[in-house]
């Protein structure tokens, strides 16, 4: 969903630049070594001499630098996840949901590479990309594709091979993969917090593994893939629906069949289970936080000219910033006090809900969004409760509720200009029909994802349960599931 | 030989401590305790919905005394842990039949 289009201006600016730069380069010669003044006297006043091939190769590595350092920074969003989620659960699940943190990157890393690539990616039709396994297919990347040549004045290579949907940024293949699978691994944690303390290890592995080998890599490819939502004017900048709500939806079918922890709701009433670290929840989202400026501004997948990413970084810290007050003042306001874990949750929400137009709005616009994400997370964890839909972690009100009003506010926010500068992918559509064109994109997603893994669901509960005995529930899933505890007592650590 | 079982404030325990190391108490047991009395618990708000925390932090001390010295400690500790405020909580003496030095094998009134 991330062109990389550089307006022709900027492109003449820059060779003016290097021009310059390459003239009065024996200027600086001449004065660091004298002897070289034979060399010089030998490179007249005429054009000088650059070579293509190696500022072409340049601009590849440092968009390459970027891109790979962008998906390491949400590769390490997995730690955020990790200590948001066992300090939100109770200390005797702590181990557990660590595990499912832990081994559910293996598993995306695992799901993507053998298929999941290819079906999001690869030349297919408007619904599907190609059933290919091992990221196998023709490929002649680092290059640009015919229709962005003229970006790159120093690129000699065109692009050819089967990927072509993602062929609009500079970088090697490999790049290419390694962000989009850090990406593919956001959207099955998102499911780990919302089943936490009650789903069983096995059936959360299995889930993880098809979430991320088939429904999220077919809805991604319509709208990242060259399907049949980006190609009809849906915008989704770094995800807010092709990665937070699909894994929101996801979490909500799972909540659905799993059913609530054990004395969450007695006689109508809900009975709140605190958390059981703070400190490590609010670690975990300025982890997470930090983890974003990977996220949106790596999204642009170049570095380009440095001007886009710094737009997208400021819009997305806007969103997290006001994501944080607005949820701040809400709680305060309506639960009577500040709650920790509700700021923190919509600081998250924030960030979900800038996610996909941060490359489509004003920076203030930017900053409503996320008040309003702050506003709607609060207001999302109470509502879900009297549904009686239990999210330990407050998944569905960061992902799912704000991953939707993301992909919509794109729309009721659209600003053409930004959309030409930052995300170089203008609809030049009117706020009202891009709106409505956001609307249609969320309703297909959620008709795919969300029934699917019902089925899925539904076919591990018929397979031998998802949900463990309610002795070991009581008991604690650490010993259960695992025979080790966080915090051993009366042990021989402890000697 | 008497065992006195002190229930106290928390933020208490050091000039608690103090008193008694004052007077010449040369040892004590604590333990971090949740209860309730006549204070009752508080409620708190955890994503929206409230509830009551019937047990509330307090620090339990056990010291073993001689007879002689039991209403000097006892008043020490009173003295030292009051507020005036409800939850101070309370002060137990109890009986004690035998103490042992566990390094020396003393016995009674030698082993306190």
């Amino acid at each position: 969903m991330k062109l990389w289009i550089n307006p022709l201006p900027r492109v003449l600016k820059m060779t003016a630049i290097l021009a310059l730069l390459a003239i009065s380069l024996p200027v600086f010669a001449q004065e660091a070594a004298p002897v070289a003044d034979a060399v010089v006297a030998a490179a007249p006043a005429t054009a000088p001499a650059i070579d293509p091939s190696a500022f072409s190769a340049l601009r590849i590595g440092l968009d390459t630098v970027w891109v790979l350092v962008a998906g390491m920074l949400v590769f390490w969003m997995n730690a955020g996840f990790a200590l948001v989620e066992s300090g939100l659960c109770r200390s005797k699940n702590c181990v557990n949901i660590l595990a499912k943190n832990f081994v559910v990157f293996a598993l995306a890393s695992t799901a993507f590479y053998v298929v999941g690539w290819d079906i999001m990616f690869g030349d297919g039709s408007a619904w599907f990309g190609r059933l290919a396994f091992f990221v196998q297919g023709a490929d002649n990347s680092p290059a640009l594709g015919h229709d962005y040549m003229s970006m790159n004045p120093f690129s000699t290579t065109e692009y050819s091979g089967v990927y072509s949907a993602i062929n609009w940024t500079p970088v090697p293949l490999w790049a290419k993969f390694f962000f989009q699978l850090v990406f593919a691994g956001t959207a099955a944690t998102i499911v780990s917090g919302a089943v936490a303390e009650r789903i069983k290890f096995t059936s959360f592995i299995w889930f993880a593994l098809i979430l991320v080998a088939v429904i999220y890599p077919i809805s991604g490819h319509w709208i990242w893939g060259g399907g049949i939502l980006g190609s009809n004017n849906f915008r989704d900048f770094a995800g807010s629906t092709v990665v937070h709500s699909v894994g929101g939806w996801a979490a909500l079918a799972g909540i659905i069949v799993l059913g609530p922890r054990l004395g969450k709701y007695k006689d109508g009433k809900v009975c709140p289970i605190p958390g059981h670290n703070m400190t490590s929840a609010a670690l975990g989202v300025l982890i997470l936080w930090l983890g974003w400026f990977g996220f949106n501004p790596g999204s642009t997948m170049a570095a380009m000219d440095g001007s886009a990413i710094s737009y997208v970084l400021v819009n997305t810290n806007m969103g997290a910033v006001f994501g944080t007050i607005g949820a701040t003042i809400t709680a305060w306001v309506l639960l009577k006090k500040p709650d920790l874990s509700m700021i923190l949750n919509g600081c998250l929400a924030g960030l979900v809900a800038i996610t996909a137009p941060c490359a489509f709005v004003s920076i203030p616009s930017g900053c409503a969004i996320g008040f309003i994400a702050g506003v709607i997370a609060v207001l999302a964890v109470v509502v879900f409760d009297k549904l009686k839909l239990d999210d330990p972690v407050g998944a569905l009100a960061v992902h799912l509720a704000n991953g939707l009003f993301g992909t919509l506010a794109l729309g009721l926010f659209y600003d053409n200009d930004v959309a030409t500068s930052v995300a170089a992918l203008p609809t030049g559509l009117s706020r009202a029909a891009q709106t409505l064109v956001q609307l249609k994109g969320m309703g297909l997603v959620a008709l795919w994802v969300f029934p699917i893994s019902l089925v899925v669901w539904y076919a591990l509960k018929a397979m031998g349960g998802i949900r463990v005995k309610a002795e070991e529930e009581i008991e604690g899933l650490d010993i259960g599931e695992h025979g080790n505890e966080a915090y051993p007592d009366f042990t021989g650590a402890h000697k | 030989m008497k065992l006195i079982i002190a229930i106290i404030k928390p933020f208490k325990l050091e000039e608690v401590k103090e008193a008694l190391s004052s007077i010449g108490i040369e040892g004590m047991t604590v333990t971090e305790v949740k209860g309730f009395g006549r204070q009752k618990g508080h409620t708190e708000i955890y994503r929206g919905s409230e509830y009551t925390v019937d047990f509330l932090p307090k620090v339990k001390i056990e010291i073993v005394v001689t007879d002689e010295l039991v209403s000097k400690t006892v008043d020490a500790i009173v003295k030292a842990a009051k507020t005036g405020k409800i939850g101070d909580g309370k002060v137990f003496v109890v009986a004690l039949e035998e103490a042992v030095r566990i390094r020396t094998d003393e016995r009674g009134d030698a082993a306190v």
